[in-house]
């Protein structure tokens, strides 16, 4: 195989660091992707020459970062192959991008009595902002439950839509599972059988891991954030179809969104300037785009092989471990591991294996009805990204191993 | 930052493995929830207070083995004492996790001293101390104690 890790490891500042005396071992790249050293320098190159702000009159700075922030609206159109870079609004990440179509497409379409359809693996960002909708108009939401794998069960889905469902919410790849959703497959079954329903997808845990064509996928709305992506916090992605972002009214008003204001009447920008009131995180813009252009140069085949063989060697290993239960054994899953260990909570674990130089995340990954499915409080979760290596997986088991003795005397 | 190897001592271990005082007291005259949200953590004490001494205390919820071990080691530090020296240990307590502790000031704290190597993992001192806030709580009349 070409993929070269130790080659790609060398992009990336923080994994040569040591910590508590211990090699770094990041495992957790589903909190936050780390970011290539292109992306930080493209991010000072803008902050030391190029800072200024967008759609700002004359001036040829304020023209140039406009460019390159257009740019990199167009970079993340190309990534999810949209029909047009109109059709990709910035937000501050998957959190806000769900926010922002609760508020504005699901005030103007959900009415009292209408169901919104999510599912039983969402994140808290999936769940809250539609909760907090269905309640204000009177809506109710129904979801579609998981199986002991961790794999939807499709087989509910014709039953849990209804006549009603105006809405189905769910996510690509699940944070805490690594389950890849059959998202093509469930949208395709739910609009035969609601010709008139709404998708939206959480992209947030998929897009590191999967190539995501909108069109192919025939999606209304595709979420995701920056920083999952190697790029930077505080920005994020709203992809949504033409011509349901124009019927949609604005969100937030101020400046940048507006045509013109007047006392009598202030007419608005169309999309996606109507939903990008203020300005925005310029820099952080720019970054994401210097990612994508960073993903397109990896083969995509050599990153996933990769990562599949990481994956397999991790869920081996740790399987080995008196008392250890792996959560999410579907067979399309993403290099994501959750577990749980016959009495030894989550946080314990996380503090011995921080200790280590390992880090990894413990808690219930803001995905409490998952939480509550499985009967578990929390899980350790070790995430693996494009950049790790084989010593990463192996420290993790060992380390591992190592605690549970010890807990379990 | 210690080694947490040290910390999770035998007594840590053992407390957290078989938890004294672990259930509830369905006539209590105290009680108070305790949420540590970050984590997830919970914990009900329910206790029997009469002539300002703590008669009866147990604990119930789930948490990770420095918090179970905390409430464990509490309930069987405060039972029989007075409310105004448990409300003593609990701010000796505090100052113990958070390294501020000493003997003039806050007295002895007997076999609790187990838990002065928290203060060296700042992210664990809210599970060491989310017992004692709650009973704190509970002690003060209010039934609701979060570490956030
Ligand atoms: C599946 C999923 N959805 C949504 C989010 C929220 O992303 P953000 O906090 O960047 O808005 C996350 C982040 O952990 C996630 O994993």
């Amino acid at each position: 195989m070409n993929y070269q890790v130790s080659e790609i490891r060398k992009d990336f500042p923080l994994l040569d660091k040591s910590f508590h005396d211990k090699p770094l071992h990041y495992l957790d790249s589903a909190v936050s992707g780390q970011m290539p050293l292109s992306v930080i320098e493209r991010i000072r190159q803008y902050e030391m020459h190029e800072h200024t702000n967008v759609h700002r009159g004359v001036s040829t700075l304020s023209q140039e970062a406009t460019d390159h922030f257009e740019a990199a609206r167009t970079n993340v159109a190309k990534f999810l192959n949209t029909a047009s870079s109109k059709e990709i609004v910035w937000t501050r990440g998957t959190t806000e991008s769900i926010n922002l179509v609760a508020q504005t497409w699901g005030r103007q379409n959900i009415k009292q009595g209408d169901e919104i359809c999510l599912t039983e693996m969402e994140h808290h960002a999936n769940i809250v902002p539609w909760q907090m909708l269905a309640e204000s108009v009177g809506a109710s939401l129904k979801i579609i439950p998981v199986d002991d794998r961790g794999e939807l069960c499709l087989e509910e889905l014709s039953k849990v839509l209804s006549p009603k469902t105006k809405l189905l919410a769910l996510t690509h790849v699940s944070n805490v599972l690594g389950t890849i959703n059959p998202i093509k497959q469930i949208i395709s079954m739910a609009k035969q059988q609601i010709p008139s329903l709404t998708v939206l997808v959480d992209g947030a845990q998929a897009v590191a891991h999967i190539p995501v064509d909108v069109r192919d996928l025939d999606v209304d709305f595709y979420v995701f954030s920056g920083h999952k992506l190697s790029g930077p916090t505080g920005i994020g992605i709203l992809y949504g179809r033409e011509a349901l972002l124009e019927a949609m009214p604005p969100w937030h008003g101020g400046g940048n969104m507006i045509l013109s204001v007047s006392w009598n009447k202030t007419t608005y920008m169309a999309s996606p300037g109507k939903f990008e009131a203020g300005t925005p995180p310029i820099a952080a813009a720019i970054g994401l785009g210097e990612a994508i252009n960073y993903l397109s140069k990896l083969d995509f085949k050599e990153v996933h092989a990769h990562e599949q063989k990481l994956l397999k060697r991790a869920s081996e290993g740790l399987k080995k471990i008196p008392g250890l239960r792996i959560l999410g054994e579907s067979s399309e899953k993403v290099s994501v591991i959750s577990f749980v260990v016959e009495g030894v909570h989550p946080h314990d674990l996380g503090t011995l294996l921080d200790h280590e130089g390992i880090v990894i995340r413990a808690g219930h990954h803001c995905a409490q009805p998952l939480m509550e499915r499985y009967k578990v409080p929390a899980t350790t979760r070790a995430s693996l990204a494009y950049y790790n290596n084989e010593a990463d997986v192996d420290a993790l088991i060992e380390s591992t191993r190592k605690s549970v003795e010890m807990f379990h005397g | 930052m210690g080694n947490p190897r040290e910390i999770y001592q035998q007594v840590i271990l053992e407390h957290n493995k078989k938890p004294r005082n672990f259930g509830k007291i369905d006539d209590c005259t105290h009680q108070a929830e305790g949420h540590n949200p970050l984590c997830g953590d919970q914990l009900h004490l329910t206790l029997i207070v009469k002539d300002e001494v703590i008669q009866d205390i147990q604990f119930e919820g789930h948490g990770c083995a420095i918090d179970v071990s905390s409430a464990s080691l509490m309930t069987t530090a405060v039972k029989g004492k007075k409310v105004e020296e448990a409300l003593k240990l609990i701010h000796g307590f505090r100052a113990l996790v958070r390294g501020e502790w000493s003997l003039s000031k806050h007295g002895e704290l007997g076999k609790l001293v187990v838990f002065e190597g928290v203060k060296d993992l700042p992210v664990r001192v809210k599970c060491a101390v989310l017992p004692w806030a709650t009973l704190q709580s509970a002690l003060n009349g209010s039934s609701i104690a979060s570490t956030e």
